[in-house]
């Protein structure tokens, strides 16, 4: 391969790729190095600090750490994306993805449309219509149960806002899967059927391993999406006593509500790394030793 | 056995792939259903397999009704058109499948695989994976896997037509011996005529749903019933031409000939003559087309000689050499011919 395929020259290259280093430099080099040096201040909204920053080392990062505020906010993130993006979305969409499959009724049509509007409505809207749905004393879920007076926001917040996030995020998984399902040759699971395999192995060994790798860039998006997702506050706003404070939402508390600006910048450089150990392990996961050999396979028979 | 009766089956938006098809396959028989796209012939191998549901009638596999039975209750194997040969699994893993989920104990499973493997000449790719193995060899993987499990009966759905013109020949040979020592019952899906000739110890003709014509390879050959079955059959087209019934003569091409005995006159008389089965001849004959030889091509042992008579072509083979040059008048004397009565073969 030449070096200069484009045969554009060295010059007119530079200016091509210029505009677009400029923008990733001033939108995201920037600001996660500004980020960086904001955690080593005690930097605050308000007040001296906020006039002259002092450089404190990384004693933020040390009382972010030590902070059970903190730890407990880990926690219920970790809950949150266990809960609402591996096994909500992800399990769900999946599951429908693999009902729907090869059907084109109205009844599907209609599922899709209804799951793929969840997606596409504005957090804002969304927020109020489930507002809608759990209030207490008006509320359409309390409505439907005969459990009028039933504080779901308050008594269940975690479970609340794992749920809203299925319903809200399951239309990605779902088209992703679709599109994955529509690779499996339909005579490979008809070979599985005439050898009397049920669902669940056919499932095992002919549909994952097909989508193995789809199955991976979906959890690594939508694990990411999740961890770092704000929406919840629309609806709990990390309450109540921090028991829906997801780690967005705790550095939002610091950083906006308390003015520690400093500590906040640490926490959202700790979440950055938490997001890159994640994000190490899927394409690790992908690039594992079955994955070069579904690469292989993949590449059909050299007849 | 695999017993059909009165099968039909509609597709959601009205089409009818099958029309009311009866038919018995009979025991270690290997039985083809041929026919163009599109008559049913995959939808009828697919519903004998319980991939599709039939709309209405029965179907029985050793007399045992399967009609509401699932795939993977009928005992039968099925090899596709493209294999379905697992990609992550080795070839092993791959014969022994069926025995897997039926839950056969590892040790004896290998030991299987390897067996049918042995006698597939795949002894040397057990620990390979599909990817690394050739067109005939991932056949022969999925005829193993097909194997292995014992079924009542095979199940091939166009098996030959993945393989380049040279592998196919010596892959027909090859199923033909092994389904011939296995003596289990066969039925394989074909458009390719000269496959279904070659393998099958009977044929049906499908077209439009429903079965033309059941029969031996010589039958279907000899005897087409329908003017359909005999423009399907036959590696060089037969020649089908319009006739006019004259009290005891038959107009053709410029040709009178006898009328065969109680031919009544039809809206549509059909003479039709293979190309092998016509001489050519150089003299005038008067029971023999008259034209000026227009086009040949060259089969290699023979040739097909394409004749221009007043109003229609005719094509004839000859043996290689004794073609005359492009232009010369010729007459092309018919040896065996069949008449069809408004599309369908009288038989005197």
């Amino acid at each position: 391969m030449s070096g200069d395929a484009a045969g554009l020259g060295k010059g007119r290259a530079t200016a091509f790729v210029l505009p677009a280093l400029v923008l990733i430099t001033v939108f995201l080099i920037f600001p996660a190095l500004w980020t960086i040096y904001l955690g080593l201040t005690d930097y605050r909204l308000t007040g001296l600090s906020a006039a002259n920053p002092r450089i404190v080392g990384l004693d933020n990062y040390t009382g972010a750490l030590g902070d059970p505020r903190f730890r407990t906010s880990l926690w219920l993130t970790l809950l949150y994306v266990g809960g609402s993006a591996i096994v909500g979305q992800a399990g769900l969409g999946f599951a429908l993805a693999w009902i729907l499959r090869s059907r084109t009724g109205a009844v599907s049509r209609l599922v899709e449309g209804v799951v793929l509007l969840s997606w596409i409505l504005p957090s804002t809207v969304v927020g109020f219509l489930w507002f809608a749905l759990l209030d207490r004393d008006d509320g359409t879920l309390n409505a439907l149960l005969h459990t009028p007076g039933f504080a779901w926001l308050l008594d269940h917040p975690l479970l609340s806002i794992i749920v809203f996030n299925v319903w809200r995020g399951t239309a990605f998984s779902m088209m992703l899967y679709s599109a994955a399902l529509e690779n499996v040759p339909p005579s490979h699971l008809e070979t599985a059927r005439l050898a009397d395999a049920g669902v669940p192995q056919q499932l095992r060994d002919v549909v994952f391993p097909r989508i193995r790798r789809h199955v991976l860039t979906n959890l690594l998006l939508i694990s990411l999406w999740t961890f770092n997702d704000f929406t919840p506050f629309v609806l709990t706003g990390g309450g109540p006593e921090g028991r829906s404070e997801i780690l967005p939402v705790y550095v939002y508390r610091v950083a906006l509500r308390d003015g520690e600006l400093g500590v906040g910048a640490a926490i959202s450089f700790l979440i950055l790394l938490i997001n890159l150990v994640f994000a190490l392990a899927y394409l690790r996961l992908l690039r594992g030793r079955n994955g070069r050999r579904e690469i292989a396979a993949a590449g059909g028979p050299h007849t | 056995m695999i017993s059909l009766h009165d099968l039909t089956k509609i597709f959601p938006g009205g089409v009818r792939a099958l029309d009311g098809i009866d038919l018995t396959v009979a025991d270690g028989e290997f039985f083809a259903l041929l026919g163009p796209s599109g008559c049913g012939k995959t939808t009828l191998l697919r519903t004998i397999a319980g991939l599709e549901t039939p709309t209405s009638g029965k179907i029985s596999i050793n007399d045992t009704d399967v009609t509401a039975l699932p795939p993977g209750n009928r005992d039968l194997a099925m090899v596709f058109q493209d294999y379905a040969i697992f990609p992550h699994m080795d070839v092993t893993t791959n014969i022994a499948y069926p025995l897997r989920i039926k839950k056969v104990p590892r040790a004896q499973r290998t030991a299987k695989a390897a067996e049918v493997a042995a006698r597939l000449s795949l002894t040397e790719l057990l620990h390979r994976r599909p990817a690394e193995l050739s067109g005939g060899q991932q056949q022969r993987v999925a005829l193993a896997r097909a194997i292995a499990c014992h079924p009542a009966a095979f199940l091939f759905d166009e098996p030959l037509s993945n393989l380049d013109a040279r592998l196919r020949l010596e892959a027909r040979t090859f199923l033909k011996r092994l389904q011939r020592e296995l003596a289990v019952t066969t039925v394989f899906v074909t458009h390719d005529q000269a496959e279904a000739l070659a393998l099958a110890d009977r044929i049906a003709v499908m077209s439009h749903g429903r079965m033309v014509q059941v029969g031996t390879p010589t039958e279907i050959f000899h005897r087409p019933a329908t003017t359909f079955v005999a423009s399907f059959i036959g590696s060089t087209p037969m020649n089908l031409l319009p006739a006019r019934l004259a009290g005891a003569a038959l107009h053709v091409a410029g040709a009178t000939l006898p009328a065969p005995a109680g031919l009544t006159p039809a809206d549509h008389l059909t003479y039709g003559v293979r190309p092998e089965y016509m001489d050519l001849s150089l003299t005038e004959r008067p029971d023999a087309f008259p034209g000026v030889i227009s086009v040949l091509e060259n089969l290699g042992t023979h040739t097909l000689v394409t004749l221009e008579t007043p109003g229609t072509l005719i094509q004839l083979v000859v043996p290689e050499g004794d073609e005359p040059p492009i232009g010369t008048p010729a007459w092309a004397v018919p040896r065996r011919a069949l008449i069809y009565r408004d599309q369908t073969l009288h038989t005197p």
